[in-house]
């Protein structure tokens, strides 16, 4: 049940893409990004560049010899910026030199000469301004306007949510290779191979079978690879074109960090009327996405955003707005959630105002609430199989919610340096590509003669564990060992048009296209032996462990005489599987429709201790119960909702993104932006698997990638718990998350609000 | 010619000494299992032991190779991943693989060699902690630690008493047993003997050269700037590796790293809990090579070990090429904002401070997002006498991060010293830090915050060294009602 590719990743031998051995000659590339968050550019001078040693060629928009704008949704980007730039960082020109150090040595001593112009960072001046990036959207149910007069209480506040960094360890890059006549072949860390190939075959001016995008593995990727590898595969390959030698780009940390785009901040305005029993009666929300200055993914995470901002919860009455505000940071993207985490977190920061201002706890408001079969989301989709309830009852009591309180509250009586806090976190995560078309893959697979089996789908390979998975599956569906089944790069040639590798939904889609080919390689095989054997009903015949057997009794055929035998018989052994998730619709003129294939459940109970001298803390524990239909590969899925809980925790917690008001990055190294380490992790955590019913998925799997983050949310409410228990209930305090240390000692501390946790 | 041991393989280069180990290992030898993640010490995903001969025979370190001119491999065993590479899985290859301690797979060599390290040579049991502390310089997105931790404990079953390999473990010769055992390769044995035969590396004396002790500030603010540089690459220099005692003061070479120091016993008898302040301040890889000479010459405000021993009072040596001394006291060394007191061709060659005496106490304290591996926001350290009767005799306090130097508190000494210890004085010491600093705003916090955190740590050292002395419930009232010290 190991890793796919866990034995060559401790040895140092897993290849990544500047890992394989260079063609010869092959050039590197650097890229000379814009040093304003918005100007016209007036004149770009590559003159100094060109004369730089090892320089072989710069180039700019000029030389771009088919389109140069991109854009996954809306082509609103430039490849090289033209007449004006929108964020610092924005590519501007090419330096192809013969090492990396001359081509970034050289790329520094390009100069613009650019008239400045005003530069907006906050998404509520955007709105204010009208300046989106599309429309904004609302998502409405029941009459809010009517029921705000009924509820015993009613609650308003604000949240201010930042961004955050993917912080895959590998950065971005690329290696393209001209062909012969128009080809080029790209090596990418993409989660999107067609996108790459889309956007290369515009920017080239050729069609797409002339480009091939292959893809081994990345390393992490996390959303920031979904959209964003594109442009960096672009360049190499317009390189590529233009010099007629290979070209690597591999962007130096600090570059990436300011130039790709991360999870969105949002700013919200919340307002939440309860009975007063603690029923929830009606919602209403604002939310100010700050989408950046590109369209990217924005609107697919914005309404990814929407579908989730009544997270776990039955609210007959919501009406949430939401807006892709344009402002001049790097474009935001795709990150683990998707647009789904920020909404999550207003309607709980709702909660604990609300809990705050009744008196009523936290976690009876939100049990209270929680959705059951036959209740309605607010955009139409009737819930089936809740599992909100089940695993709220088995976290609360397995991990026996009332000791913890108990000992926290015995504890804070009598601290005095040191405070704690606790928390529960339900989460209610769609799964589906919002965009309906997007849900659907296929596969490709051969059987080799002596029964080795090759699988290709239009799964990335990013450490999610899809591989582990589709051997898993693939070796199941054939009823033979792990070990004969290989799973290959990811290849545009071998299988057309993938949907990106994301949405939580890749072994899910890929899976199912690999049963489907299973199935086709199978029959055949199955039919020739029940011809052989002189049996009628092929259903008597089947492959268990890597033998034939007959009405459930072993014969003497094995896999791999079975697969020769198809051979000389002429059988073919090769399929390709095709699947398209049923049963999905949405009609986005009316916002209402059935987008998910299913939700996926679970509940964390968080937790911390509070040093109120330092303002410092630390996790002690995170214990939850995760929904996972029936786990495929238990050490994947562990491994997934572990992974997951950690960047949800770093989210809430250290992961600060600091931008100056000139658009700059302020936190733009290791140094300065700090992700979780070993040490930050709770000593206790502890992950129980809950088993549910899940037709969608492949033998009843059920996704796994996204939805332990938002496990994380629930650290940020067991440190506002324990900051209360020590500033005592009166004290007001905000929403702003992350919730560093410096918003901590000042929320224990400072006699105003300034803090906001 | 700069020579060295790469795994099994002898490399001789005349590759420029200031190029980086991990380009050189990586572009040049195409040894592409260690990874370049941040290029700034601050992830290991590009960790490589460095075995070194010394009196105890070989020692091996975990390392930054990004951060490591690669003059300073000369002599040395350099031990990369596929250099612990056996037939088969190794064993903490095999237990990473087994717990699903390896995801996307770029952290991971790094990973592999820092608990390798641990294995190799830990002192003490095996425990879970112990590799935990090895691994503290090596970041991963993407299990979240728990995986890494599991194998960890299959490692210390493995090895700890009443486990398969315990005799390994408890070997005298722990090497020779692990590859005996099969569980290192065969280079290790013979290491020792090819390391002897290599001579010193002719250290040149180019006078426009630039000094480079650890290297691991100045590779991150200079990183392309120094391969083509003239570099004098002091970590062969002999002599100035050393922590001693003369009566009542120990003397420490300035090129003695920030582990080393840990690690000498005179440190450890009067600092029974430096164990915990090396863990807030840098990771193991980058202890085993930072040195405090360069932690002083780097001149941040923040410098940990700076501040730590500013507060002690410490006297620093300065020589100038033609070989003549002067002494300077820290207090004085720092001018402004990284200027000093120092010719550029004087060269730091020692540190000087007096004992702890049994009757005194010290204390560091560090605030930082992240608690470990990461620079401080604000951190300060005492060192205080308080005699039986509660008179202060001596508090020296160093506050850093709020001033354009490593501030050392004068008033607040001023005001302490020859008073009786009582929380009414604590509080108004408190008034007297606050006037004393005088922070900016920056990416690692806001004035405000700077300000009352500088407060709160030297507070803390009263908390965490007199509880006997003080109301700690008094002291920690809400702030506004003694004092607004963030309005």
């Amino acid at each position: 049940m190991s890793h796919y590719d866990a034995t060559t990743h401790t040895r140092g031998e897993s290849l990544y893409v500047d890992d394989v051995a260079p063609p010869h000659g092959m050039l590197h590339a650097a890229v000379f990004g814009s040093p304003s968050a918005h100007a016209k550019l007036e004149a770009v001078d590559i003159s100094r560049a060109l004369a730089a040693p090892g320089v072989h060629a710069v180039l700019t928009a000029e030389d771009v010899p088919g389109d140069n704008r991109l854009g996954p949704i809306i082509a609103d980007e430039e490849l090289l910026a033209t007449n004006e730039v929108h964020y610092i960082g924005q590519p501007i020109a090419l330096v192809l030199a013969d090492t990396v150090e001359q081509a970034r040595a050289a790329a520094k001593l390009i100069t613009v000469k650019a008239t400045e112009l005003e530069v907006i960072v906050d998404p509520r001046e955007a709105f204010a301004r009208g300046d989106f990036i599309a429309p904004p959207r609302t998502f409405e149910m029941g009459d809010v306007d009517a029921t705000w007069a009924s509820c015993d209480h009613v609650v308003e506040g604000r949240c201010d949510i930042a961004g955050q960094e993917h912080l895959y360890l590998e950065t971005q890059r690329a290696r393209a290779t001209p062909g012969e006549g128009s080809r080029v072949q790209i090596y990418s860390s993409t989660q999107s191979p067609y996108a790459v190939q889309k956007a290369v075959s515009c920017v080239l001016g050729v069609a797409q079978h002339k480009v091939e995008v292959d893809v081994l593995r990345l390393g992490g990727g996390f959303g920031g690879k979904e959209d964003q590898a594109t442009a960096w595969s672009c360049l190499a390959a317009l390189g590529a074109a233009c010099t007629q030698r290979s070209v690597q780009l591999v962007l130096h940390r600090l570059d990436d960090l300011q130039m790709t785009g991360k999870r969105h901040p949002y700013s919200a305005d919340f307002k939440l009327g309860l009975a007063a029993d603690g029923t929830l009666l009606a919602y209403e929300a604002t939310l100010y996405q700050n989408s950046g200055a590109k369209a990217d993914l924005s609107t697919a995470v914005l309404e990814r955003s929407l579908f989730h901002s009544t997270n776990s919860y039955r609210i007959p009455n919501t009406r949430v707005l939401a807006a892709p505000c344009r402002t001049n940071l790097h474009p935001h993207t795709a990150f683990r959630g998707f647009g789904g985490p920020q909404a999550m977190f207003v309607i709980e920061a709702a909660l604990a105002k609300a809990s705050e201002e009744t008196g009523i706890a936290r976690e009876e408001l939100q049990r209270k609430n929680l959705l059951v079969d036959g209740d309605v989301f607010p955009y139409g989709q009737t819930i089936e199989r809740a599992m909100g309830e089940a695993t709220w009852d088995d976290a609360m009591s397995n991990f026996d919610w009332a000791a913890m309180k108990a000992e926290v509250d015995a504890y804070n009586a009598t601290a005095t340096t040191t405070r704690r806090g606790l928390s529960v976190m339900p989460i209610c995560f769609g799964i589906s590509f919002t965009k309906t078309f997007l849900n659907q893959a296929s596969a490709l697979i051969h059987v080799y003669t002596d029964g080795s089996v090759s699988v290709s789908t239009g799964g990335v390979e990013m450490g999610q564990g899809v591989n582990s998975k589709l051997r898993n599956i693939t070796a199941r569906g054939f009823g033979i060992d792990t070990g004969h089944v290989t799973l290959e790069s990811t290849n545009t040639t071998r299988v057309a048009n993938m949907s990106p590798s994301a949405a939580s939904a890749t072994t899910d889609l890929n899976g199912m296209a690999a049963l489907n080919a299973v199935e086709k390689i199978l029959g055949r095989l199955l039919a020739m032996m029940a011809e052989e054997l002189e049996v009628e009903d092929v259903s008597r015949l089947s492959i268990v462990d890597d033998v034939l057997h007959l009405d459930g009794a072993p014969t003497s055929w094995t896999w791999e005489q079975i697969a020769g035998k198809a051979y000389i018989s002429r059988v073919d052994l090769s399929a390709h599987g095709y699947y398209a998730t049923p049963d999905l619709h949405f009609d986005a003129e009316r916002e209402q429709g059935r987008p998910f294939a299913y939700h996926v459940w679970g509940t964390a109970l968080t937790a911390v201790t509070v040093d109120v001298v330092r303002g410092t803390y630390s996790v002690d524990a995170v214990r939850l119960s995760h929904d996972l239909g029936r786990t495929v590969n238990p050490l994947v899925d562990l491994g997934q909702i572990e992974g997951g809980l950690a960047q949800g925790l770093g989210w809430m917690t250290l992961e600060e993104l600091a931008y100056g008001d000139d658009g700059r990055l302020l936190s733009k190294a290791l140094s300065t932006y700090k992700a979780p380490d070993i040490f930050f992790m709770p000593d206790d955590l502890q992950v129980r698997f809950l088993e549910s019913e899940n037709p969608t998925g492949p033998y009843g799997s059920k996704a796994v990638g996204e939805p332990p983050l938002m496990y994380g949310i629930g650290v940020y409410f067991a440190l506002r718990d324990a900051v209360r228990a020590y500033t005592g209930l009166e004290k007001e305090l905000g929403f702003k998350a992350p919730a560093t240390p410096e918003q901590v000692l000042l929320s224990l501390h400072a006699s105003t609000n300034e803090g906001g946790q | 010619m700069i020579t060295f041991l790469l795994n099994s393989q002898l490399i001789q280069t005349d590759e420029s000494a200031g190029r980086l180990l991990l380009d050189f290992l990586r572009d040049h030898l195409r040894l592409t299992g260690t990874k370049e993640g941040c290029k700034e010490g601050d992830c290991g995903a590009c960790t490589i032991l460095c075995g070194q001969l010394g009196p105890d025979g070989l020692t091996y370190r975990s390392m930054t190779s990004c951060l490591m001119p690669l003059a300073e491999a000369h002599g040395r065993h350099i031990v990369t991943v596929e250099g612990l590479n056996i037939d088969g899985l190794n064993p903490v290859q095999h237990a990473m693989v087994e717990r699903g301690g390896s995801q996307c797979g770029f952290c991971t060599p790094g990973f592999i060699v820092s608990m390798s390290g641990y294995i190799l040579q830990a002192p003490g049991a095996p425990s879970v902690d112990g590799l935990k502390h090895a691994v503290s310089g090596n970041l991963c997105r993407c299990t979240g630690y728990a995986s890494i931790i599991r194998a960890s404990e299959d490692l210390v079953e493995m090895f700890t008493e009443g486990g398969e390999h315990e005799h390994v473990w408890n070997s005298p010769d722990r090497v020779g047993a692990l590859i005996d055992a099969g569980m290192i390769p065969e280079h290790f044995g013979g290491a020792a003997d090819t390391l002897a035969k290599i001579e010193p590396l002719n250290v040149k004396t180019d006078p426009g050269a630039v000094f480079i002790a650890g290297g691991t500030d100045l590779y991150v603010q200079r990183g392309e700037e120094l391969p083509e540089r003239a570099v004098r690459v002091l970590a062969h220099e002999d002599g100035l590796h050393y922590v001693r005692r003369d009566a009542d003061t120990i003397r420490v070479g300035a090129l003695t790293t920030f582990e080393q120091f840990a690690q000498a016993p005179e440190i450890r008898q009067m600092f029974p809990d430096i164990d915990e302040t090396m863990y807030l301040i840098a990771s193991l890889q980058v202890r085993n090579r930072a040195s405090l000479g360069g932690n002083i010459i780097n001149a941040s405000p923040i410098g940990d070990m700076t501040g730590f021993l500013l507060s002690l009072g410490t006297t620093l040596t300065l020589e100038a090429p033609d070989g003549a001394r002067r002494e300077v006291a820290m207090r004085d060394f720092f001018l402004g904002y990284k200027t000093l007191d120092k010719a550029p061709e004087e060269l730091l060659v020692e540190l000087a401070f007096p004992a702890i005496s049994p009757s005194e106490r010290a204390n560091f304290e560090k605030v930082s997002k992240r608690i470990c591996l990461d620079i401080a926001t604000v951190n300060s350290a005492g060192r205080f006498e308080v005699d039986a009767m509660g008179l202060i005799k001596r508090a020296w306090i160093s506050v850093g991060g709020v001033a354009a130097t490593p501030l050392f508190l004068e008033k607040t000494r001023d005001l302490l010293e020859g008073s009786v210890l009582t929380t009414e004085l604590v509080l108004d010491a408190l008034e007297v830090v606050d006037q004393e600093v005088a922070p900016i705003s920056d990416v690692r916090g806001s004035a405000d915050y700077k300000r009352l955190l500088a407060r709160q740590l030297v507070l803390a050292h009263f908390i965490e060294l007199f509880p006997g002395n003080l109301n700690i419930s008094a002291l920690l009232t809400p702030q506004d009602q003694n004092r607004g010290a963030a309005e």
